[in-house]
């Protein structure tokens, strides 16, 4: 591949080591046209831990094979390192992927599979054997260089589709849903060693994955794709606390959607004033009259039996639903304007539940932790 | 078929499992003994010490039919034909069954149907019709029938066999499989030789048996398609009003051999593979 770096005029930034721009993918399928992507712009930059996070058939495999260079996009550039790489194939592209089915030759050894890539490249065979050992070190298989895949664990059969990639040392590695064949305990193991993994060789990291905690835990930034268009792109603690519309609300973890009408603004604020002494301060440009739609995360709400003081927002309702869940009880408070909140409250000492059904209570949070959401 | 009923409960369940366990194993050795027992005759009359024409009654045992293996000149020459038209027959329908078996499981492309179906009609189609359908397509082209003919039949008609034997093993393949090869670096050629070929090749080989044994035993379509050439079969069936010479009993065997080790051969590679 000749590597024509050039400067990123665009944002006059460091070099992406990934960049989107307007990609559209659209297959043909029986005479219909699908379109898995409508329209992606994104930019990587290096040793990042990305993730694509969405449902299922949203478009994340589709781009990521775009990267790859296995689908080429029907519409928009794809840059590597500054350089477009649409119509490259994926052997002459400078990254290496994951599969989700882990891929492995069946009818190679551990050794043989780590070892494929290098030898395609015509490494010398000593310096294979170096690499090779050390990739298997780090994964943690050394000992297991005669087996066949099928006669590895799920675990073991990942660590080695992840050395055959790495080994390589690629400037990105791609990986699509790398943990979902795994079950729950191996997959919060292999988390934490990917993560150590990717610290230790420093390369980009692209992450295909349709479980939220997977993407909050490990990513340094996410995109949250829908329906073939990306949501929000944002750091993981960004997405979790001010989704950018509804649909990332919902996605993510749990989160109160509300809505009400303006009654008047306040600073840089709307107000919403339901009923007698509530009030809900929604940061933003809307006008009076207005109907907002905003979001508050359950954990960052207050329940009290008495009225609280002060400018925050509040809010009065019902208990319908206590659950005792170890660290924190779920509430389910029915609010005077008819919708349900869900609160999680702390059980920060073994004191009795704030309120119990069928209370009357107030519900409070900082108005900084509500926030208006587009469409 | 009682014993599966019976299994449930629990009770009654050994003895009766036993007796249909003992009926199944006799059932079975009845099928070996029926399936080997014109072989076993064609085997022992090789050893007959026969001295008219017809070999059909036991004469005493010897072997001087081994030693005398290729006296018959006709019968020699039919055999050598069949064995490297055979041979021939089978690298080809390999090669090319492959080809398409790999296309057929791998891609979508036009046409792809229509090839489907051609093949199991090739297949299913009576010999007697793809034989004189051959022959007239011959003497249109006016192609004099003889060795090449009967190669180019033997050709056609075991290529589907391969191809379709191909295909089914691709398509229980991961394609991802292939796509991690490109992925690693290797161009289209490494891949097949490195990933695909490997991964297909119990099925090629299955195929290229199955071809050889079509070949080497086929009557109606090479009859059709002969002209004067003559092949093992061929040859048995004209000489068979004189009788038969022992040698052919003992060439027969010897063809018996040579498949048997072929199929343990195969079964061996097919299970490191796997
Ligand atoms: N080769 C193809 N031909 C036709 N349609 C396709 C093809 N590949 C993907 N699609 C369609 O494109 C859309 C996006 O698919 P994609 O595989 O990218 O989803 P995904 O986000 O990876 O989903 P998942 O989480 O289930 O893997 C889907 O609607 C899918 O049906
Ligand atoms: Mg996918």
């Amino acid at each position: 591949m000749t590597e024509t770096v050039e400067a990123d005029t665009a944002t006059g930034t460091e070099l992406a080591a990934i960049e989107l721009r307007r990609v559209v993918k659209t297959f043909h399928s029986h005479g219909e046209a699908v379109p898995a992507v409508k329209g992606v712009d994104l930019a990587i930059g290096q040793g990042e831990f990305f993730s694509l996070l969405g449902p299922s058939g949203c478009g994340k495999t589709t781009t990521m094979r775009m990267i790859a260079g296995f689908d080429e996009p029907t519409e928009g550039e794809v840059f590597l390192h500054g350089s477009d790489v649409v119509g490259v194939p994926p052997n002459r592209r400078d990254i290496n992927m994951v599969f989700q089915s882990y891929a492995l030759f069946p009818h190679m050894s551990v050794l043989e599979n780590v070892a494929f890539g290098l030898r395609r490249k015509g490494v010398p065979k000593d310096e294979v054997a170096r690499r090779v050992g050390e990739m298997l070190e780090i994964v943690d298989l050394t000992g297991r260089e005669k087996r066949r895949p099928r006669e590895l664990s799920g675990g073991q059969q990942q660590r080695v589709a992840l050395a055959r990639a790495l080994v390589n040392r690629p400037r990105a590695l791609l990986l699509d849903e790398p943990l979902g064949a795994l079950d729950l305990k191996l997959r919060q193991a292999m988390q934490v060693e990917l993560k150590r993994i990717q610290r230790e060789v420093g390369i980009t990291f692209v992450y295909v994955t349709h479980d939220q905690n997977e993407a909050l835990t490990m990513s340094d930034r996410i995109a949250v794709m829908n329906d073939g268009l990306i949501e929000q792109l944002g750091t993981p603690r960004e997405i979790y606390e001010r989704p950018a519309t509804k649909f990332v609300a919902g996605f993510i973890g749990t989160s109160n959607v509300l809505s009400g009408t303006v009654s008047r603004r306040d600073a840089a604020a709307a107000v919403i004033e339901p009923g007698p002494g509530e009030r809900i301060v929604v940061p933003g440009t809307a006008s009076a009259g207005d109907v907002v739609e905003f979001t508050v995360r359950p954990e960052k709400i207050d329940v009290r039996t008495e009225q609280p003081d002060g400018e925050g927002c509040a809010l009065r309702g019902t208990v319908t639903e206590v659950v005792y869940l170890g660290t924190f009880t779920n509430y389910n408070v029915q609010t005077s304007t008819a919708a349900e909140v869900v609160v999680f409250v702390q059980n920060v000492s073994s004191a009795d539940d704030v309120a119990a059904r069928g209370d009357s209570v107030w519900l409070s949070w900082d108005p900084r932790h509500s926030y208006a959401i587009g469409a | 078929m009682k014993a599966t009923i019976v299994d449930l409960k629990p009770a009654v369940r050994r003895p009766r499992v036993r007796w249909g366990d003992r009926l199944l194993y006799l059932y079975t050795w009845a099928i070996i003994v029926w399936l080997c027992l014109p072989i076993a005759v064609m085997i022992a009359f090789g050893f007959n010490d026969t001295t008219g024409r017809l070999n059909l009654t036991w004469q005493g045992f010897t072997l001087k039919w081994y030693g005398q293996l290729f006296s018959v000149p006709d019968l020699t020459t039919a055999l050598v034909n069949s064995l490297t038209i055979a041979v021939v027959a089978t690298l080809g329908s390999a090669v090319l069954g492959t080809l398409i078996g790999l296309a057929l499981g791998k891609y979508r492309f036009r046409g792809q149907g229509a090839l489907n179906i051609v093949q199991f009609a090739a297949i299913s189609a009576p010999e007697t019709v793809m034989g004189a359908s051959l022959l007239s397509f011959f003497v249109q082209l006016g192609v004099g029938r003889g060795y090449w003919t009967i190669l180019i039949a033997h050709i056609m008609f075991s290529l589907s066999f391969v191809a379709i034997t191909v295909r089914s093993r691709v398509l229980t393949l991961d394609p991802s499989i292939d796509e991690a090869a490109r992925d690693l670096g290797a161009g289209g050629w490494a891949v097949f030789r490195l990933v695909t070929l490997p991964m297909i090749f119990p099925a090629v080989l299955a195929g290229a048996l199955l071809a050889f044994a079509l070949s080497i035993d086929d009557f109606i379509i090479t009859s059709f398609n002969s002209g004067s050439t003559l092949t093992f079969p061929l040859w048995i069936w004209g000489a068979q009003r004189n009788g038969l010479p022992p040698q052919v009993n003992v060439m027969g065997t010897l063809i018996f051999v040579g498949g048997i080790l072929l199929a343990a051969g195969n079964a061996v590679v097919a299970r490191r593979r796997r």
